[in-house]
């Protein structure tokens, strides 16, 4: 086995017992990367040097003993998440020579672990997008089938973990964005409570509904990287002060006891056969292991795309103002006046999934449009909270499609974005909520695309979502197979 | 026809923390440009904000002092519009649901007393500077007061003149300075003002269309501003013209308004509430917290001068206007001397020599002046000698004793000196003691300053009056 195709458990049980240094593990990624990235482009920014340094530096570590639980451990980093010293694009031409003076919490905890950073990986342009074609700089090819969309917006992130080229990488979700592309890419994607995982250092899309969250090739990694994310930073004043549970030690096997709800909207009209059948499968296993499986119902489900619209683009239409080209970013230099720099410097450094989201959320908080779009879609926010407030007292999680589709085809649904945020609909209900989701790999349909099933908890109930996952991936055995590249 | 003036007053004040609302950097003034920066108050991408608990304390403080409701709940909202000294492209402020409403605070002007009603205070962060180059087309950008907390101010249009709206203005200072919590510099803009203002018709219920002033950095301007504004809206009604809402920029130099460019008037801030900090809760046990640690206030203290100082009303409104002047009195009190004495001292001597300077940068310490006033009342030096002395110790900030001594400027109370310069007088001023002798007795005058020129100043003038007297009836 070579050392890329191990995971972060397998690795760190290596390292740990000196029978593989880190300086090997990162070069065999850097390797692998060398050889598939020009297929996958899944990398904006490689760091060999600098993934070295800290590999010697890791391995120092473990072997003067006491290392961190991800010492010499290689991660990929969705390039909204800062790093200090190093860009961080965010996908887009306005940030493309933006180096941050400072880490995200999330990468110094990464670091005080020990963790090796190896690269920063693509993404749609400030997480807008579910494909990563909205990436100013490249799309990467799904590893299962060449020419198929990744997903997004955190496409890299899991196009770097299915390819094989790094055990583990940090995404942002939003409204699906860790789920949506680890469902179409075969790979487990965690998108926690709101406030369980510092939000200091990623860059805000939407600040009430952003979560950075794990992607990983099984459920005992993303609960490894959950141990070490998670948790209350004074920085974060929508963090939350609450203990962290060893997410480990929750994974065992048997689901007795518990109820598993089946929400009768999230299976409804578009959602493809084959994906309807992998969840299917996925509740034989979970009833299989124990579990009683219920059906139930989420009534305002039907509103969460057109509040997400509202609600997300609203929040970035002023998320986004400070890229107006004075202290940072993009400055479009031929402009004659102020209101013409920021014009110009606007209309270069945006593509148009970005000013689309802005115009509409503009729009959605003009004076005389408050109430019927924002105030509106914030009350019905809370209808939906309501919701699965009300569901959690008949069960304990919630099992689903994530994506209503497998992978389509790169290109094939650019020019409708109606069709794309379509696709969100079963995912953008948790962000609303803030609860925490999962999307566990669920197998491959005939044409060979993987498809993820999502479950989703109470707020922090992410030990009990780990344990279910964990559950579902041993009973449906599937993740010994990595694509051929 | 007579109009009515309605006047409101919206105020910024910057409080005193040491560090900025949302992140740790120092709020020191006059710092080298963009030194006092972190990336939260630059507007990074990715940073966040963190309230600084003391902004919150303060602002309750104030609602407190003017006897406002606290919100036990509030919230930040987000003002977006695009200016190059305002880095996140939206300035965090409260919108709906602000710390303080619903206050109000007494004035008097005219020796009748108001109640001004506060319509709102709410908590937040001040913007940079942009400082123009006076040789090229270019700006530049300092952010060091980017995230300095501010408090905003909302009067009700309760004000009916530029006096009341002086006198409001005078006492929300004197409150802040009482509590402590802001500099309220004005020259440096930490405390700042503009005003809305409008006429109607007397009798008339229904507000006159308005304009907003701004730039009115001095208390003075403010006043001068509301009055100029006053006449010329009334000319323009008397004329049969209609008041266009505007907002006026108050040119000191020139003594008049000048309209602002439209164009930025034009705003549609798009507020709401900021996603990125908690609503802040307020439960009544930190708001009885505060309240044990309100200081005196300027009402209670004034009251206080008039009983236990029988000081006049008058006096003790003055005095007690500042705080530092009311700490000024009590201390030279404290130190021995009289206090109506001491009053008059303060308003007449002290504030003319202090030229307008601040109380706290006077070379003469209350204990000095004390020693001062206390010489006068044991004699040792006249009235007229004191005002000669606390010059000179304006000057030098040397005690009252060593200036007395330096200048050899005891009083002469010696009976026997002051008779042979009587005497002099007398002798050489024969026409004009045949004057008095027939009856002119404002003479006396006469006499007592002829001595007074004789001795330097220096003669006990209660001795040369009765000295005169008793020589001229003899």
């Amino acid at each position: 086995m070579n050392p890329y195709e191990l995971t972060v458990g397998q690795a760190a049980d290596l390292l740990a017992a000196k029978k593989l240094s880190s300086r090997e593990l990162v070069q065999s990624c850097l390797d692998r990367i060398e050889q598939v990235e020009p297929q996958v482009k899944a990398f904006l920014n490689i760091q060999p040097d600098q993934a070295l340094v800290q590999a010697d530096a890791a391995d120092v570590r473990l072997a003067e003993g006491g290392a961190g639980s991800l010492c010499g451990v290689p991660v990929s980093i969705k390039d909204l998440i800062c790093t200090q010293g190093t860009a961080t694009t965010c996908g887009s031409r306005m940030l493309e020579n933006f180096v941050p003076p400072y880490d995200a919490t999330v990468i110094s905890s990464l670091k005080a672990e020990g963790a090796v950073l190896i690269g920063k990986v693509a993404m749609d342009e400030f997480a807008m997008g579910s494909t990563t074609e909205n990436c100013a700089f490249q799309t990467p090819d799904n590893p299962w089938k060449s020419g198929y969309v990744c997903g997004g917006s955190s496409g890299g992130s899991a196009a770097s973990v299915a390819a094989l080229e790094c055990p583990a990488s940090l995404g942002s979700d939003t409204g699906g964005s860790i789920r949506q592309p680890a469902s179409l890419c075969g790979v487990v994607g965690l998108k926690p409570t709101y406030g369980r995982v510092s939000r200091y250092g990623l860059v805000a899309f939407a600040s009430s509904l952003d979560q950075i969250g794990p992607l990983t090739r099984d459920v005992h990694d993303c609960a490894l990287m959950m141990n070490v994310i998670s948790g209350y930073d004074r920085l974060d004043s929508t963090s939350v002060q609450r203990d962290v549970p060893d997410y480990t030690a929750a994974l065992r096997e048997g689901l007795a006891g518990m109820t598993i709800g089946l929400p009768r909207e999230y299976f409804g009209s578009g959602l493809d056969p084959e994906v309807e059948q992998a969840t299917m499968r996925g509740v034989d296993v979970l009833k299989a292991a124990g579990a009683k499986v219920v059906d139930v119902s989420l009534p305002h489900t039907d509103y969460c795309l057109a509040v997400y619209y509202l609600i997300a683009p609203a929040e970035a239409s002023s998320n986004l103002a400070r890229y107006d080209g004075v202290s940072y970013g993009l400055r479009d230099l031929e402009a004659d006046s102020l209101l013409d720099m920021y014009k110009k410097t606007r209309s270069k450094g945006f593509a148009d999934e970005v000013k689309r989201r802005i115009l509409i959320g503009t729009y959605a908080l003009s004076s005389g449009y408050y109430d019927a779009y924002y105030k509106k879609a914030s009350q019905v926010r809370t209808l939906i909270l309501e919701d699965f407030k009300q569901v959690f007292t008949q069960c304990d999680l919630l099992i689903s499609p994530v994506v209503p589709t497998p992978a389509w085809k790169i290109g094939e649904k650019t020019d409708d974005p109606l069709a794309l945020y379509l696709s969100d609909v079963l995912t953008t209900p948790a962000n609303l909520a803030g609860i925490p989701g999962i999307s566990v790999p669920g197998g491959l349909t005939a044409s060979g695309l993987p498809v993820g099933i999502q479950l989703q908890g109470p707020h922090f109930a992410e030990d009990r979502l780990l344990y279910a996952a964990y559950n579902l991936e041993k009973g449906l055995a599937l993740n010994t197979v990595w694509p051929k590249l | 026809m007579e109009f009515e003036t309605v006047i409101g007053l919206e105020i910024h004040a910057q409080l005193k923390t040491k560090t900025k609302i949302f992140c740790g950097c120092a709020t020191t003034f006059g710092e080298a440009p963009n030194t006092q920066t972190c990336p939260v108050c630059l507007g990074m991408p990715g940073v966040l904000p963190v309230l600084n608990s003391q902004v919150v304390e303060f602002s309750i403080k104030m609602g407190l002092a003017t006897d406002s409701r606290i919100n036990r709940v509030n919230q930040f909202a987000r003002k977006n519009y695009f200016y190059p000294d305002l880095p996140k492209g939206y300035q965090t402020s409260q919108f709906d649901l602000p710390i303080v409403e619903q206050g109000q605070i007494e004035i008097e002007v005219d020796g009748k007393t108001k109640t001004i009603g506060i319509t709102r205070m709410h908590m937040e962060e001040d913007a940079g500077k942009l400082i123009h180059d006076e040789r090229e087309p270019l700006s530049y950008v300092d952010l060091n007061r980017t995230g300095t907390p501010l408090l905003e101010i909302v009067s009700e249009p309760d004000l009916r003149s530029p006096e009341e709206a002086y006198a409001y203005l005078r006492k929300i200072h004197a409150i802040l300075r009482y509590l402590d919590i802001c500099d309220g510099n004005m020259q440096e803009g930490s405390f700042r003002c503009d005003a809305n203002i409008s006429l109607r018709p007397m009798g008339q219920e229904e507000l006159g269309t308005r304009t907003e002033l701004k730039n009115m950095n001095s208390f003075r301007n403010v006043q001068n501003a509301l009055e100029y504004e006053v006449r010329r809206q009334r000319d323009i009604l008397l004329d049969g013209g209609t008041i266009t809402q505007a907002t006026l920029l108050w040119d000191p130099d020139r003594n008049r308004t000048e309209s602002m460019r439209s164009k930025e008037e034009a705003h549609d801030y798009r507020y709401f509430p900021c996603p990125d900090l908690v609503p802040i809760e307020i439960d009544d046990e930190w708001i009885e917290r505060v309240r044990t640690t309100l200081p005196e206030l300027p009402d209670q203290r004034k009251a206080r001068f008039t009983s236990d100082y029988e000081l006049p009303e008058y006096d003790a409104g003055l005095l007690t206007a500042s705080r530092e002047l009311a700490d000024y009195f009590e201390t030279t009190v404290q130190a021995g001397a009289q206090a109506k004495k001491t009053s008059n001292w303060i308003m007449s001597e002290l504030l003319r020599e202090l030229k307008g300077e601040e109380i706290s940068s006077c070379p003469v310490k209350p204990e000095q002046l004390g020693a001062l006033l206390i010489m006068v009342d044991q004699g040792t030096i006249n009235g007229k000698i004191a005002k000669t002395v606390f010059q000179e110790m304006m000057q030098s900030g040397k005690d009252p004793e060593v200036v007395v001594k330096e200048k050899n400027l005891v009083q002469v109370s010696d009976e026997g000196e002051i008779l042979v310069m009587v005497r002099e007088i007398i002798a050489d001023n024969p026409g004009q003691v045949e004057e008095f002798k027939g009856g002119k007795t404002k003479l006396m005058g006469f006499f007592v300053g002829q001595l007074m020129q004789k001795s330097k100043g220096k003669a006990n003038p209660k001795m040369a009056n009765d000295l005169f007297s008793k020589e001229l009836e003899a």
